[in-house]
């Protein structure tokens, strides 16, 4: 199949304009009789199902977890960006654009970025609307920061909370529609398939977490909206519940998953504190403003910071990287940070991680000011830790955090199912192979509140009459069926072994492999040692009780079965594609100075990968990425 | 250094259940734990040893999205204070100690399993009129209205509300007017909430009322949210309900009456 991304043609600023005229309408009249699923309630699809409801839609939302406001979206601290150009320095929907395809180190496409950054300004207008408390000025006009080592100060906030406020914002406009009737919510419900018939999503098939239930729902049109695959890894920024289950199903049932290999690891994360770690706790990378990271520049040293004299320590992104120091990127900061620890130069009692050292900034700036800028992040460190930043420094060490990779779409937000919808992280669509900070809130309102209402009107305008398809079908008993002998498969296997024992292990490989740096060998090694895993997986498993009640390892058996064969074409695709760029480093291909080296002459395309079936090859399918505007050029932070 | 602990955990196998307590020791625990993480390490022994592990509710572990929250030694989200369970850390307890694990104990949240329960009703709550109505695509820019920054920052105070549901698990009664009053608070609060308050604080609290008991000031509520939601809200909200009911008693007696009204 060839890759069509229906990018419109004309000038780059006219481009959603003229799409949005050409595209089909549903007259008002005419959308309660079209059915729309949107499964996940974050910021994607919490702002679809109520913008879809608005409009008069009739949508069915689900959601695993036990109420539509707690979706991951919750979880980002810093903010949103917008090219509002609220403090006249020089900001743009242009200069958006532009960064976040260098950010994305041109590996994103022009169209979908460029309507992004345009959109980005309406966001923040709807999301203020609502009551979102935005940070203000004293003169009560918003407030802006500086994020990410952006230039400008476009990034809006809510104290720490941006992404839980904005995820309120959304919550509260379907909860009106739920009100209303025109959203029916489906809490503690978990979509084990996606229905194709005739070539067509018409579907899916869910399990009532709670009951156990399994059932069909039907429909014109279903959106994906249900985050990122960084859970593959175990241990992540992501929430416990995060999986890649709904759009694994979907890439079986024929869906392509494009750019696997585009991970985003966060430099400042709390190191690993012992083997029951279940997961990781980000500190706001806003922090690199201040504080200087530095390690041990003896190997295995077992002194306290306090003990190190400064001649004996290593300030090793202001030595390597003189112009941009400690606020380097996130990747190049986060493979700084590992060389450091696999050398022996870790700090902490496990040397497992690098100091991020306030001593300076305090003696500069005083106490007071420090506690303004950070002392919530100050306190939940010492909450976790038992450490006091203030006295010590803090002990960081990079983590899986965003997956930029997803399910393929065009510029429509659809995949190359007709009628399969995918927004926000679990599209693979506007970041290319890395993400700018506070660009993730952006993308997944975007994607909720203005694309899809606008895309899946123009989908469904060519398909006025049509019947909702039957759940009696064929196609709806098969896939009801193969939920159902999951489940009893699961239960069945009754070894020796917990889920979560298999995805540790899944997660120690994939971070060993197929982490910050990637080899040829590793990729190799990792898909073996993943393949058996897997295998083993399959015979000894152990999930006790049953299917007919709330069953949290079942759960996850489900959950971390998809995982594995994720993490297989996560390493297919570090293999194929051989070249570094953004979240994707390869060591054989970096420059003298160990800094990623593109190949734009060969690697200038998405990867869209076929399913073939577990421990198959899949089949690549390529995209080819035009830059019209933005020119390929090599980053340097020297 | 590890603890040794004998927990005392609530097992209950469904709502219709009588559920009881049963006694685990866990051992090895790391002081560097989370709270949710000895809940794992138990769980896995349970599991070798054929027994359910035990259920409960979580999901950020980083104390924001709201889903956690057990009663621990008979304080919702244990001893800390502004902690949520998957934040509170085994340093804080002692070799040696006995800890009695429960989840939230609320006519209005029923145990569906061990240590989750439902929680809906806070959902018909905010859907009776915890929003502001803002269909997308409508909005003026958002610097048209000024907003002076101590109003922004009282709403800010109030849409901290995490909706773990402690505040009910705390209350004698049972009553949800911390949850809904902070609610509340962040939307009557700001300019755009405006021209639905006298509704919205009259169709929420209404609705407050058909699942949740009635506040009798203990302030238990405030003493263990995890976001230091203050209770003074709740007077603000009283006041606006009271305000509401007399204000246009013609238009305004209940929100159906508003929306026939505006039909």
């Amino acid at each position: 199949m060839t890759l069509d991304a229906h990018a419109p043609d004309g000038p780059l600023e006219d481009k959603w304009d003229s799409h949005k005229f050409n595209m089909k309408l549903v007259a008002p009249q005419n959308r309660r009789r079209f059915s729309i699923i949107v499964v996940g309630t974050g910021l994607a699809g919490g702002a679809a199902a109520a913008t879809l409801g608005e409009m008069g839609y009739n949508v069915k939302a689900f959601c695993f977890q036990d109420s539509p406001r707690r979706a991951h979206s919750i979880a980002a601290q810093g903010g949103i960006n917008a090219a509002k150009n609220y403090k006249n320095d020089g900001d743009s929907v242009y200069r958006l654009f532009y960064d976040t395809i260098k950010g994305g180190d041109y590996r994103s496409r022009e169209a979908n970025v460029y309507r992004l950054a345009q959109i980005s300004t309406n966001i923040i207008d709807q999301c203020v609307a609502q009551g979102v408390p935005f940070a203000r000025e004293y003169g009560g006009l918003l407030d802006n920061r500086s994020f990410g080592g952006a230039q400008v100060s476009r990034t809006f906030y809510a104290r720490g909370q941006t992404g839980q406020q904005l995820e309120l914002g959304a919550y509260q406009a379907l909860a009106r529609q739920i009100e209303l009737g025109s959203v029916t919510m489906y809490p503690r419900t978990e979509m084990l398939e996606l229905v194709v018939e005739n070539g067509r999503a018409v579907g899916i098939v869910v399990r009532d977490l709670v009951t156990g239930a399994i059932s069909s729902h039907a429909a014109h049109a279903v959106v994906l909206a249900t985050g990122g695959y960084t859970n593959v890894f175990y241990l992540s920024t992501g929430a416990k519940g995060c999986n890649a289950t709904a759009i694994w199903r979907a890439h079986r049932k024929g869906a392509y998953f494009a750019n696997p290999c585009y991970t985003q690891i966060h430099p400042t994360c709390i190191p690993v504190a012992g083997d029951h770690q279940s997961k990781l706790t980000l500190m706001s990378e806003s922090l690199r403003n201040d504080g200087r990271v530095w390690s041990n520049a003896k190997a295995n040293d077992n002194r306290t910071a306090a003990q190190v004299p400064e001649s004996e320590r290593d300030y090793f992104l202001e030595r390597r990287y003189p112009a941009f120091a400690n606020l380097v990127p996130r990747d190049v900061a986060s493979r700084a940070a590992k060389k450091q620890v696999d050398e022996g130069f870790g700090v902490g009692p496990l040397h497992n991680g690098v100091y991020l050292d306030f001593t300076d900034a305090l003696t500069r700036l005083g106490r007071r000011t420090i506690e303004e800028r950070y002392g919530n992040l100050f306190d939940m460190y010492a909450k976790i830790t038992g450490e006091d930043p203030y006295a010590t420094p803090m002990r960081i060490y990079p983590a899986p955090h965003y997956t930029m990779g997803g399910l393929w779409v065009d510029y429509n937000l659809m995949s190359n199912i007709p009628g399969l919808f995918v927004a926000g992280e679990a599209n693979f669509s506007d970041h290319g192979a890395n993400r700018l900070g506070a660009s993730a809130l952006m993308q997944g309102l975007s994607d909720g509140y203005f694309v899809l209402p606008a895309t899946i009107s123009g989908e469904l305008g060519n398909r006025l009459g049509e019947p909702l398809p039957s759940t009696a079908s064929p196609a709806f008993k098969e896939a009801e069926a193969s939920v159902r002998d999951r489940v009893s498969d699961f239960l069945n296997i009754k070894g020796s072994n917990s889920v979560d024992y298999y995805h540790r292990k899944l997660g120690r490989t994939l971070w060993e492999y197929c982490g910050m740096s990637r080899t040829a060998d590793g990729l190799n090694h990792a898909r073996s040692e993943i393949s058996k895993l897997r295998e083993e997986f399959w015979q000894d498993l152990k999930v006790l009780g049953d299917g007919e009640s709330l069953n949290q390892s079942l759960e996850k058996a489900g959950r971390v079965a998809d995982f594995f064969e994720l993490g297989e074409l996560l390493c297919q695709d570090a293999l194929a594609r051989e070249e570094s760029c953004g979240g994707h480093f390869r060591e054989e291909h970096q420059t003298p100075d160990g800094e990623a080296l593109r190949d734009d002459e060969h690697f200038s395309h998405v990867a869209a990968w076929q399913y073939q079936g577990a421990g198959k090859d899949a089949v690549l399918h390529k995209e080819q990425l035009e830059f019209e505007y933005a020119h390929p050029s090599q980053r340097s932070y020297k | 250094m590890s603890l040794s602990l004998t927990l005392k955990v609530w097992r209950q196998k469904g709502p219709d259940d009588r559920g009881g307590f049963e006694t685990y020791a866990a051992n090895g625990i790391s002081e560097d734990m989370s709270f949710l993480e000895m809940l794992d390490v138990v769980n896995e022994d349970l599991l070798a040893k054929d027994r359910e592990p035990i259920a409960f509710d979580h999901d950020c572990r980083e104390g924001i999205c709201g889903a956690c929250g057990v009663v621990i030694n008979g304080r919702p989200h244990g001893p800390n204070g502004l902690t949520t369970t998957c934040q509170l850390h085994m340093r804080f307890f002692k070799d040696g100690d006995t800890i009695t694990v429960e989840p939230w104990r609320a006519a209005s949240f029923p145990v569906i399993r061990d240590l989750v329960v439902n929680r809906s009703p806070f959902d018909a709550i905010i859907q009776a009129g915890g929003y502001i109505t803002a269909p997308t695509g409508g909005a003026q820019d958002a610097n048209l209205t000024l907003i002076p920054k101590a109003i922004a920052d009282v709403a800010m105070d109030a849409a901290e509300c995490i909706g773990c549901g402690a505040c009910v698990a705390a209350c004698p009664n049972g009553a949800a007017q911390l949850f809904t009053s902070a609610k509340l608070a962040h939307l009557n609060s700001l300019p755009q909430g405006q021209p639905e308050r006298w509704a919205r604080s009259v169709a929420m609290v209404d609705t407050m009322e058909q699942y949740f008991g009635s506040c009798t000031n203990y302030g238990e509520c405030e003493a263990v949210c995890p976001k230091g939601i203050s209770i003074n809200f709740i007077a603000n909200m009283n006041r606006d309900y009271l305000k509401a009911k007399f204000k246009d008693r013609r238009r305004l007696i209940t929100q159906a009456d508003v929306m026939a009204d505006e039909g």
